[in-house]
């Protein structure tokens, strides 16, 4: 019974060395690499958008067609659960 | 090192929940870990747009700042979470219709009565 | 689900409204303070869940009905995507009330300031729509998994004859 599952434990620690070392290697905490679009977003979201809320004005007008994909996922979700229980008759 | 420990964070996390979806037994372990996965994702995406010394990114709040977080990947960390609930409400709902049809609740069994 | 005690609902009693004029506040102020409407929509849907556990399922349902909250929900994607196909001389999803004058139309001083309510466009009205679509639809999974649960639980039984 401990046959097939050392060789699955194994596998796994190899597994998990290869992404600490990935994790390690991406930009040291605290510098982010390609800032530029958002200090455009910074600079210039109150005088075009007039909305004090920087991520609010992403989420719903520079990137407000990803929004409108999330609401059709937890509308399809909800039909989904409701479409689960129905009563047989 | 010590500066990188978010980074450490995210990796034990995942970790975590990965051991917990390939090496239980209980199909309810296995929904958590499923949601322990999802939970490390969305802090990788915060910990990813960090600068040393910002500020809030919302003008009403930051007070004199020199210069401010970055704003889009706490955009996108708001969708994986709406899609990651709607992910697990579908589990736990096949969860329940899986105990009223064979009445347990252990994977092995499950596998093996076909029907 | 039989109801809990006198003492939780007395105090389910008292905190219940509090928690859903928290969740309108967040819903509203949401392009002034970090908020919106996702967040808005599940402090509401936590007011719901409240009245459910506290009051047990036979005087819940003789309260409200489940056919309000799909009305919501519909009713919130319906909102969003009108409000889309509103803007759609330059671009669908164009923000044509920001900056005007009207309905939703002030500038906004640059710099850190204090917050007009009435500041940016088409972003509140958003905020609105989206609110109540989380609303609905995280209400109508709760009351399903809990119609659910009784189903599995009775072996399929409906009605249940053990509340107060």
């Amino acid at each position: 019974m401990k046959g097939p599952r050392i060789i699955y434990l194994i596998f796994f620690v190899v597994f998990v060395g290869i992404l600490c070392q990935g994790l390690y290697d991406i930009h040291p905490f605290g510098e982010p690499r390609e800032p530029a679009m958002d200090d455009y977003f910074i600079a210039n979201a109150q005088s075009e958008r007039a909305a004090n809320n920087v991520v609010t004005s992403i989420v719903f007008d520079y990137r407000g067609f990803d929004t409108l994909g999330e609401a059709a996922v937890l509308f399809t979700a909800v039909m989904s659960v409701a479409a689960l229980f129905r009563k047989e008759e | 090192m010590i500066n990188n420990m978010p980074m450490i964070a995210v990796g034990a996390l995942f970790v975590i929940g990965l051991y917990g979806v390939l090496f239980k037994r209980n199909i309810i372990k296995i929904a958590i870990a499923v949601s322990v996965v999802e939970s490390s994702t969305n802090l990788f995406l915060i910990v990813l747009g960090y600068r040393t010394g910002g500020s809030i990114p919302v003008y009403t709040l930051a007070g004199d700042f020199k210069k401010m977080v970055l704003p889009t990947p706490q955009a996108l960390t708001l969708t994986a979470i709406v899609i990651g609930l709607a992910t697990t409400a579908l589990l736990l709902a096949l969860i329940m219709l899986l105990y009223k049809h064979y009445e347990t609740l252990d994977v092995y069994e499950i596998r093996r009565l076909r029907g | 689900m039989k109801p809990l005690s006198i003492v939780v609902r007395t105090i389910c009693n008292i905190f219940a409204w509090f928690v859903a004029i928290f969740g309108a506040y967040v819903i509203i102020h949401g392009h002034l303070s970090p908020g919106g409407g996702f967040q808005g929509g599940a402090i509401v849907a936590t007011f719901i869940a409240l009245l459910l556990v506290a009051h047990g399922g036979k005087r819940f349902f003789e309260w409200v009905k489940m056919d309000i909250f799909t009305a919501f929900e519909g009713l919130g994607l319906i909102t969003f995507v009108g409000i889309g196909f509103l803007g759609l001389s330059t671009t669908f999803l164009y923000n044509f009330l920001a900056l005007k004058g009207g309905l939703f139309g002030s500038p906004v001083t640059i710099g850190p300031n204090a917050g007009i309510l009435n500041s940016s466009g088409t972003i509140a009205l958003a905020n609105m729509a989206v609110g109540l679509e989380v609303v609905g639809g995280l209400s109508t999974i709760i009351i399903f998994m809990f119609l659910g649960m009784r189903y599995v639980m009775e072996g399929g039984k409906e009605g249940s004859e053990d509340d107060k």
